[in-house]
């Protein structure tokens, strides 16, 4: 019980909730719509860091959990005529499984090699869902009108499908937490750092790997129905985007990986940057910032590379070891 | 006194080399055995055959009656056997605790955190680094981080200890104090294997000794037994009338 | 479908393949040399493919002429690349390698994309086609097969006749050693680097001269270069000149038994496949 006490904890929940807060409040749809955007971020950014940060396995393909987890939850929802909390529950159990099913096969793998793999992964899945019939093919899916009438209509089935994103997020957090400070956590940061060695001393890899594998499937495949619902369509070519799972990369190395604020920060700061990007009206050599979108992207990802590894919260945590009992 | 530790017949081969030729040993419960050979022996590759990192081509590990030929690491770990490494492997991002309760998670007894926690410190306080607790592993000199592996190992609360060089690296008063802490490990009934190339140190703390030589056994004995052994100094010098020499001049 | 369709079919793949084998090529040597997985590699083959296109019909200079200078170019830019962004990093964790590589390639697309937006280009080359018993053949293709043979030749003379072709060898070997003997690594890793991507470039330009294509088309070719690299041998150059010739005949062949959107999802099922059972590929690279 005193575990869930840590000021750590505290503190980046109060952040989560600060942000989440707001559209709340003030009931706008335009701001609900931007924090959606931050809130997804998080909560693939925090889900990857489970098999990223703390396990030290690089996954280049996290995003095909959101991408089938999301295809089945619509595909129920729209042919089956589940509720939303139903379709998202299947969307995560179909992550997990995939996971579970191909984790042990592919955790074999390591360094660039597990990298290529999910990337293969990913692109095998989605090229194959582009043929699969029942999911539409390359059209995908589209959700008829009426799935939003249970909930009021369209208008009222946002803030629905918000509410349950902030629900998630929150989860996320508490799931990333419990990891962490559990010994689960304890066991995978040992694979991280050394896995043989980890090995020697007991830790069964196998089997935490694939347990870390899953963990971090199920909630990308959770988000993905809530997405595609409110999107109101789903095709191949946005489920299983390659670059939504760099980006997810980029955003917890911003923010610092392997820690529980990290990957929330970096996911909050990467879509501010990246909103303050697109509409901003400067210039450089005649050319408008918002093509640069891509190329400042790039540059301010090979900074953190080069420079600062560690991230935002590990940089701190490293600058000023005081810190690092509220800094998780 | 039982027989903890049965090698019997080991043979390991990688591809054309042959590592280990029909090692055969028996190792009695509370003994320190010493393990020494001139480099590439094959010592290190006997212990990683012994905690399962390599399968045998020929032979059986038999651990407290039990066969744990080809067992995979963790499974030889939680059945109460750790060692440590002869270049040493710290979880470098992790403090010093954690990487001891690591040990005493995982190891034959599997604790829950809190409690591994406690013997952590404990273990801490015993190889000297208990105001390091907090500090990441990857900040430790050399000599602190072989503490620090012996006191991973250590945390399992182990029935059979390997030891791979703990002492390589280390200045006379470091020699002298691991020396201590081995025999305090000894004591409180933990059987030790020890690979060493420190002679007088291995020779002063080992009540057997076994010599390696290109992976076969050339001798077993006593430390004065063994210091005596023509084969054993030729071994280690290559010349077989130097070794005369060298006996004729040590007594 | 004739006799002829399939044989043609086979020999077009057999030729397109070669070209892929070079840029595959490309990405093994830098994994065999330093352990770096290029993530830039499809940009820099965009970029080739923009040389020669631009040499051509801006300037109406031949492009296989423009072939030796955009190899020039790919040369100098991967020694850019390593000095800038892979040198801090290179002993670091993959992850720092790969997201550094993958920093460029967005830098290179997102000034890319500025300057040539993502309309698909065509150079409109030919060279026409010869009709050998009834099997039809482009010269293009042709004349690419060539230049794929004369740069794999070109690069084992390098590797194996030429004083930095061996220090290349020996870094690769054993960075440590190599420079306990003097070599100056970073210089050698650099050169390796470039001659990545110099390869990258030169398959670019060839794939210029069949194909039309926009900016994003390095991906594609990419992954195909992963798939070639792994099935040859990741660290293998010969591995991948016979894995980029294996994967063109499946994409010549396959074409004809299936809908062609199928022969993706072969591929990339047969890439994970290849790395769960055969990571070492088929002719064994280093792992």
């Amino acid at each position: 019980m005193k575990k869930w006490l840590h000021p750590g904890l505290w503190l980046t929940l109060a952040i989560l909730l600060v942000i989440s807060i707001w559209p709340i409040l003030t009931r706008d749809a335009a701001l609900r719509e931007r924090t959606f955007t931050i809130l997804l971020a998080i909560v693939m950014a925090s889900s990857l860091n489970i098999i990223l940060g703390y396990t030290g396995y690089v996954s280049f393909g996290h995003v095909v959990f959101y991408g089938l987890g999301g295809y089945m939850g619509v595909y129920a929802i729209d042919k089956w005529g589940w509720p939303l909390p139903a379709g998202v529950l299947l969307g995560g159990l179909t992550a997990g499984l995939l996971a579970f099913l191909l984790g042990r096969a592919i955790l074999r793998l390591r360094g660039a090699y597990f990298a290529l793999v999910t990337i293969g992964i990913n692109e095998a899945m989605r090229t194959f869902v582009s043929n699969f019939q029942p999911f539409g093919a390359s059209t995908g899916i589209e959700l008829h009108f009426s799935v939003y009438k249970p909930y009021g209509g369209a208008a009222e089935a946002l803030w629905l499908t918000y509410y349950l994103v902030v629900a998630l997020s929150l989860i996320n957090i508490l799931l990333s937490y419990w990891v962490r400070q559990s010994k689960l956590g304890l066991g995978l940061m040992a694979i991280r750092e050394d896995e043989d060695a980890a090995e020697v001393m007991g830790v069964v890899a196998p089997q935490y790997k694939t347990l870390a594998y899953v963990l971090s499937a199920i909630l990308p495949g959770m988000l993905g129905v809530l997405f595609f619902f409110k999107n109101g369509t789903v095709e191949p070519k946005d489920a299983f985007r390659l670059h939504f799972s760099i980006e997810a990369i980029v955003m917890v190395m911003l923010g610092g990986q392997g820690t529980v604020l990290g990957p929330l920060v970096g996911a909050w700061g990467y879509q501010r940057l990246r909103g303050l990007l697109l509409t901003t009206n400067w210039k450089i050599a005649g050319l408008a910032i918002k093509d640069f979108q891509l190329v400042i992207a790039g540059i301010l990802l090979l900074l953190i590379v080069l420079f600062v590894p560690a991230g935002l919260v590990g940089w701190l945590q490293q600058k000023f070891s005081k810190l690092r009992r509220v800094l998780i | 006194m039982s027989i903890l530790l049965s090698v019997r017949g080991v043979t390991k081969q990688f591809g054309g080399l042959q590592a280990l030729t029909r090692v055969t040993f028996d190792l009695p419960e509370g003994q320190i055995l010493g393990l020494i050979g001139p480099n590439g022996a094959g010592k290190t590759t006997l212990f990683n055959v012994i905690n399962g990192v390599y399968t045998p081509e020929e032979g059986r590990i038999i651990f407290r009656g039990e066969d744990i030929t080809g067992r995979k690491p963790y499974e030889v770990a939680h059945r109460g056997l750790a060692r440590t490494h002869q270049i040493v492997r710290p979880l470098n991002q992790l403090t010093v605790r954690e990487n001891v309760m690591v040990g005493a998670c995982f190891g034959r007894e599997n604790h829950p955190l809190h409690r591994a926690a406690e013997i952590a410190d404990e273990i801490l306080e015993l190889v000297g680094l208990k105001e390091r607790a907090e500090q990441l592993a990857g900040s430790l000199n050399v000599a602190q981080k072989k503490r620090l592996e012996m006191a991973r190992a250590l945390a399992a609360h182990p029935y059979l200890l390997l030891l791979d060089e703990v002492l390589a690296g280390l200045n006379p008063s470091e020699v002298e104090g691991m020396l201590n802490t081995i025999r305090a490990i000894r004591d409180r009934g933990i059987t030790i294997i020890m690979i060493e190339h420190l002679m007088h140190a291995i020779m002063n703390v080992s009540e057997r000794i076994i010599v390696l030589d290109y992976g076969e056994q050339i001798a077993e004995g006593t430390p004065q037994e063994i210091s005596n052994n023509p084969r054993v100094i030729e071994a280690y010098l290559g010349d077989p009338n130097l070794a005369k020499r060298l006996l004729e001049e040590v007594s | 479908m004739s006799l002829n369709t399939l044989l043609s079919s086979i020999i077009d793949g057999l030729l397109i393949g070669s070209v892929y084998g070079i840029a595959a090529m490309g990405l093994t040597l830098i994994w065999g040399v330093m352990h770096v997985i290029n993530l830039s590699h499809g940009p820099v083959m965009a970029l080739g493919m923009f040389g020669v296109y631009l040499l051509f019909t801006g300037l109406g200079l031949n492009p296989y002429l423009a072939l030796l200078l955009v190899a020039l170019l790919g040369l100098l830019l991967g020694i850019l690349i390593y000095f800038i962004a892979i040198q801090r990093v290179i002993d670091a964790p993959h992850l720092s390698t790969l997201l550094a590589t993958f920093s460029v390639n967005m830098i290179i697309i997102g000034l890319g994309t500025s300057i040539f937006s993502t309309s698909p280009r065509d150079t409109g080359f030919t060279l026409g086609r010869i009709v050998i018993g009834g099997i039809t053949i482009q010269n293009t293709r042709l004349v690419a097969a060539v230049i794929t043979l004369l740069v794999t030749g070109g690069l084992y003379l390098f590797l194996y006749r030429t004083r930095p072709g061996k220090y290349v060898r020996a870094v690769a070997n054993n960075r440590a050693a190599a420079e306990l003997m003097g070599i100056f690594s970073s210089r050698v890793l650099a050169l390796s680097f470039g001659i990545g991507t110099m390869l990258a470039s030169i398959a670019g330009g060839l794939i210029a001269t069949f194909f039309s294509f926009t900016i994003l088309s390095g991906s594609t070719y990419e992954l195909k270069s992963f798939i070639i690299g792994v099935l040859g041998g990741l660290g293998n150059p010969l591995g991948a000149l016979l894995g980029g010739v294996i994967l063109g005949l499946m994409e010549g062949i396959f074409p004809l038994f299936m809908t062609n959107t199928w022969v993706p999802v072969i591929e990339f099922v047969f890439f994970v496949l290849i790395l769960l059972i055969r990571p070492s590929g088929l002719l064994g690279g280093k792992s």
